[in-house]
Order: C-alpha cells, then sequence, then structure tokens
C-alpha cells in the first residue's frame, strides 16, 4: 500500500537527515519508527505527507507515484493543531466540504462518537484538554478515510492513562476502515502495543537499522512473556543505533563496514 | 464581596461622576470662581441649548460624516496593501520602509499640503483622517499575517486546499482578531485626526465649536465638544466590538472584553 523506494534528504544547509530509506508496508498494516533524536522519523512522515519534497527517491500510495498532499495520505501531528476558529465539528469536518451537509454531519458525529466525545460537537478547542483535543485530531485525520494514516508521536504530550485511553480509541477507529499506519513513537511499549512491525532508525543521517516484527494477537498484553521478549529485542536495537558506527560494524560483522578496518 | 459583570461595568462610571460632583461643589460653595472651569451643571445647560437649537447634532453630523469617510478610506487601503505586503516577502522589502518613514511624519504636517492639493473643503479634510486611519491598520494586518501559525497553514496544505481556500479558511480567520484590533486604533485615530482637520477651517463639525469656543470665549462649549467627542468615540468603539464580535465568539472571554 506504501512503498518508500531508496528516499533520501539534504536540507539546505547540507544536513542529511535521511538516507536511501527504503520500506514497504502492506494495506491495514501498523508499523511503529522508534529511534534516537535526529534519526530522521519526522522528516519521513513529512516527505510521504507531501509537506517536504525528497532529495531522492520515490513514494507510491498504491500503484500511484506522490508528490505533495494527497487525498489517500493523512497525518496527526505531534500537537493538536486544531483550528482555534472552528467548533470540534467544524475541526473534524475540516477536509470534507466537498460532500454534503447531511453527509459530512454523519461522518463527524460518528467519529465523535468513536473517540468517545458525542456530546463535545458544539464546543471550541480551548474548552477541550489535551488528550481530547488529540482525539479530535485523530478524528479529523480518520473520517477522511485516507488509505494510508501518519502520526508523528501524536500521544508523547499526554500522560500515560489518557495515552492508553487514546491507543484503544486508534484501535477502534483503524478497525473500521483499516488504512495502513506509520507511526513514529519515543515509547517502545507504545510501538509494541499498538504495531505489527517496529522499525528501529539510526541517526546521522537518518537510516533504517532493523526492522521486527511483533506477532502478537490484539488486544496486546504488556506482562505476556511474548511482549517482553519483542520489547527487549527493540531495545536491544535501540542500544546499538546510538552506539558509535564503528562499534556496531564490529558486533555485526558486517561486510559492508569492512572497510573501515 | 463578590461582584458581578453588570456591576463592573457600572463601577467604570464612579470616578469621572465622583469627579464631576466634587467640581460641582467647589465651584457651588464659592472655593474656586469656575469662570475658566465651568461646573458640569453649565456645560450640561450649554449642552442643551446647543441641542435645542439643533446645532449639536449638525456639528456632531458633520464630525461623524468625515470621521466614517476617512475611516472607510484608510480601513480600506490599510487592510488591502497591509495584506500584500504581508503576503509578498518581496512588496514588503519594497514599500515598507517608505511606508515607516511616512508614518514618522507628525499629522498636522500634512495639512498645508493638504489644503494646496485638495482645497480647504471636504476632500481635504477626510484624506487627511484616512492618512491616520491607514497605518495602523496597515501595520496591523501585514503584522498578523506575517504572524500566522505555520503549523495551521501545513494543515491547510495536508487536506489540499486551493490558493483561495486556504485564504478563506484558514489565513482570514487566523488574522481576524488582529485586524478588529488594527480597525479599533484606526478609529481612535480617526477622532485625532478629525480634530487636527477641523482645525484647518470648518463652519461646521466638533472641532469648529471647539475652535468657536476659543475665539468666543466660552470655555463651557469647549468642555461641551470636548465631551461629546469623548462620548461619540467610545460609542462608535463599542459598535464596532459589537459588530465584530460574532466573528471572535471563539476567543477567549477574557481578550474579548479588553
Amino acid at each position: 500500500m506504501l512503498r518508500l523506494d531508496a528516499l533520501s534528504k539534504i536540507y539546505a544547509d547540507g544536513t542529511e537527515a535521511l538516507q536511501s530509506v527504503s520500506l514497504e508496508l502492506g494495506a491495514g498494516e501498523i508499523v511503529a519508527l522508534v529511534g534516537g533524536s535526529g534519526c530522521g522519523k519526522t522528516t519521513l512522515l513529512r516527505l510521504i505527507a507531501g509537506l517536504d519534497t525528497p532529495s531522492s527517491g520515490i513514494i507510491h500510495v498504491g500503484s500511484e507515484e506522490v508528490r505533495g498532499p494527497h487525498a489517500a495520505v493523512g497525518i496527526v501531528f505531534q500537537e493538536p493543531r486544531l483550528l482555534p476558529w472552528l467548533t470540534v465539528a467544524g475541526n473534524i469536518g475540516f477536509g470534507l466540504e466537498q460532500l454534503t451537509t447531511r453527509e459530512r454531519q454523519s461522518r463527524i458525529d460518528h467519529a465523535l462518537d468513536k473517540v468517545g466525545l458525542a456530546t463535545y460537537g458544539g464546543r471550541w478547542p480551548r474548552e477541550l484538554s489535551g488528550g481530547q483535543q488529540q482525539r479530535i485530531a485523530i478524528a479529523r485525520a480518520f473520517v477522511t478515510m485516507p488509505k494510508v494514516l501518519l502520526l508523528d508521536e501524536p500521544f508523547s504530550a499526554l500522560d500515560a492513562f489518557t495515552r492508553k485511553s487514546l491507543h484503544a480509541h486508534l484501535l477502534a477507529l483503524w478497525q473500521e476502515t483499516r488504512p495502513t499506519i506509520l507511526m513514529v513513537t519515543h515509547d517502545v511499549e507504545e510501538a509494541i502495543t499498538l504495531a505489527d512491525r517496529v522499525v528501529v532508525m539510526r541517526p546521522h543521517p537518518g537510516r533504517l537499522l532493523e526492522t521486527i516484527s511483533v506477532n502478537q494477537p490484539r488486544p496486546r498484553d504488556v506482562l505476556a512473556v511474548g511482549f517482553d521478549k519483542v520489547k527487549r529485542r527493540t531495545l536491544h536495537a535501540l542500544d546499538r543505533s546510538l552506539q558509535p558506527e564503528k562499534q556496531s560494524a564490529q558486533a555485526q560483522g558486517s561486510d559492508e563496514f569492512s572497510h573501515w578496518w | 464581596m463578590s461582584i458581578s459583570k453588570n456591576q463592573l461595568i457600572w463601577i467604570g462610571f464612579v470616578v469621572p461622576v465622583l469627579l464631576a460632583c466634587v467640581w460641582e461643589w467647589a465651584i457651588g460653595s464659592g472655593l474656586v470662581s469656575g469662570r475658566l472651569m465651568p461646573p458640569p451643571s453649565v456645560i450640561f445647560k450649554t449642552l442643551q441649548e446647543l441641542a435645542k437649537s439643533g446645532e449639536l447634532q449638525l456639528h456632531c453630523v458633520a464630525t461623524l460624516a468625515r470621521v466614517g469617510a476617512g475611516f472607510a478610506l484608510g480601513a480600506l487601503a490599510g487592510t488591502l496593501i497591509g495584506a500584500i505586503a504581508g503576503a509578498s516577502p518581496f512588496i514588503r522589502h519594497l514599500i515598507d520602509p517608505t511606508l515607516q518613514a511616512l508614518r514618522a511624519v507628525p499629522s498636522i504636517a500634512w495639512v498645508p499640503l493638504f489644503i494646496l492639493w485638495m482645497g480647504i473643503f471636504e476632500t481635504s479634510k477626510v484624506a487627511l483622517i484616512a492618512v491616520g486611519v491607514f497605518f495602523p491598520v496597515y501595520l496591523g494586518v501585514a503584522g498578523a499575517i506575517i504572524a500566522i501559525d505555520r503549523k495551521l497553514i501545513e494543515v491547510g496544505r495536508v487536506f489540499r486546499l486551493t490558493r483561495w481556500a486556504m485564504i478563506r479558511r484558514v489565513m482570514l480567520p487566523a488574522v481576524m482578531p488582529a485586524w478588529i484590533i488594527a480597525l479599533r486604533s484606526g478609529l481612535g485615530l480617526g477622532f485625532m485626526f478629525v480634530v487636527a482637520a477641523e482645525f484647518m477651517g470648518a463652519s461646521e463639525g466638533l472641532g469648529f465649536l471647539l475652535v468657536d469656543g476659543q475665539q468666543m470665549g466660552k470655555p463651557a462649549q469647549i468642555l461641551g465638544a470636548i465631551l461629546t467627542f469623548a462620548i461619540l468615540g467610545k460609542l462608535t468603539d463599542a459598535l464596532l466590538v459589537l459588530l465584530s464580535r460574532p466573528l471572535l465568539a471563539w476567543q477567549d472571554t477574557v481578550r474579548e472584553s479588553l
């Protein structure tokens, strides 16, 4: 559903944010990107969303090449980014202008219900808590029924309880239309709770280091033996991603880096 | 003691009413003569007489018409040029230094030139007021457009808004609060400049009442005109706030009442 071929991004100041990233996501798959800061996770999402252009490489959604913002691609940012002059319902329906009033309203009502804020349609964003605002932002991205949904650490500013309830809301919405989800997170447990695969990235420049399949039934239990195993593997990969390049090459005995010696 | 919102509105009248009472009493008790500083009762009587003869209405209408025309022209030009300067960095760099320099010129300095160009009648007066209104509106609009949150623009981009839809659905509402505030300070300056305009020669208008009061030695008329200016300024500002309220309903009530 989403295919990235050798995506690179070099900023105008010469910073190499991403180096030849290739990744393929199946329809309805959830993939989590984890990695230290500066590994280009957010840059990658911005390229797919069409908010930045890649220096080289190609992005496909389905069979279509994507350049710039695309109707089949939605994004939820780190901050809710609700428009303060629109009501909650107005914000959710922001991307639905082409629909009839009745259809727009029914989709808004359904989404509000799904995120547990059924009676909040007429409120202003400022009257909502951070967690409620982020739920509206998630609903706003889902109502346009994108094939690919990008989540850029949407839960990072929230407390643990709110975060957990938002995971449930997210999965409930995902189960309806089953979009392909690529999400960035700092939280390894969150990645394993939600994703089918966890992709560990390495910084300076940003590259993919390792992909870990989760293979656990949903809903996932943090205390299960399988969960813990995946978590340890991921943490181990993260450790390696943050070590200096030479050591990790030595540890892996990789031929790719043999010319360093 | 808790004070309700309605009571808070009335509390604003305490200071002026108290001052007026002290003033009235000081003159009534013979403490001061009140020849150059007539008591409130005399000022109200003067205003009443002016109103009875229809003169007060005539002067108010003349002043309001000038402010209205000048405000409309200045606000329109300030909004348009401010929007263009805010949206295009090139145009901003091209025209902003010149406009800032012109802004530094004191209003009265334009009077001789405007009279030479446009004569002593209405045109030059309206032009002077329009100049006064233009600058705060221009600054407010250009500044607000520059300050629009890039993150909200990105939301519009993600939903693939056309250029026009981006202006209508994101940029316009985003600059609305600053625009209303700019219009309010523009209106305030409009009233300031109408006095300068009416000083340069007018046979009607509140500014004429001021000059006439000075030349004829009628301090009550001067103070009456000043009082009328204060009331008209406050009323027109309140009208602007009232008209803009539906547009800004989404803002915090605390900010709204400022």
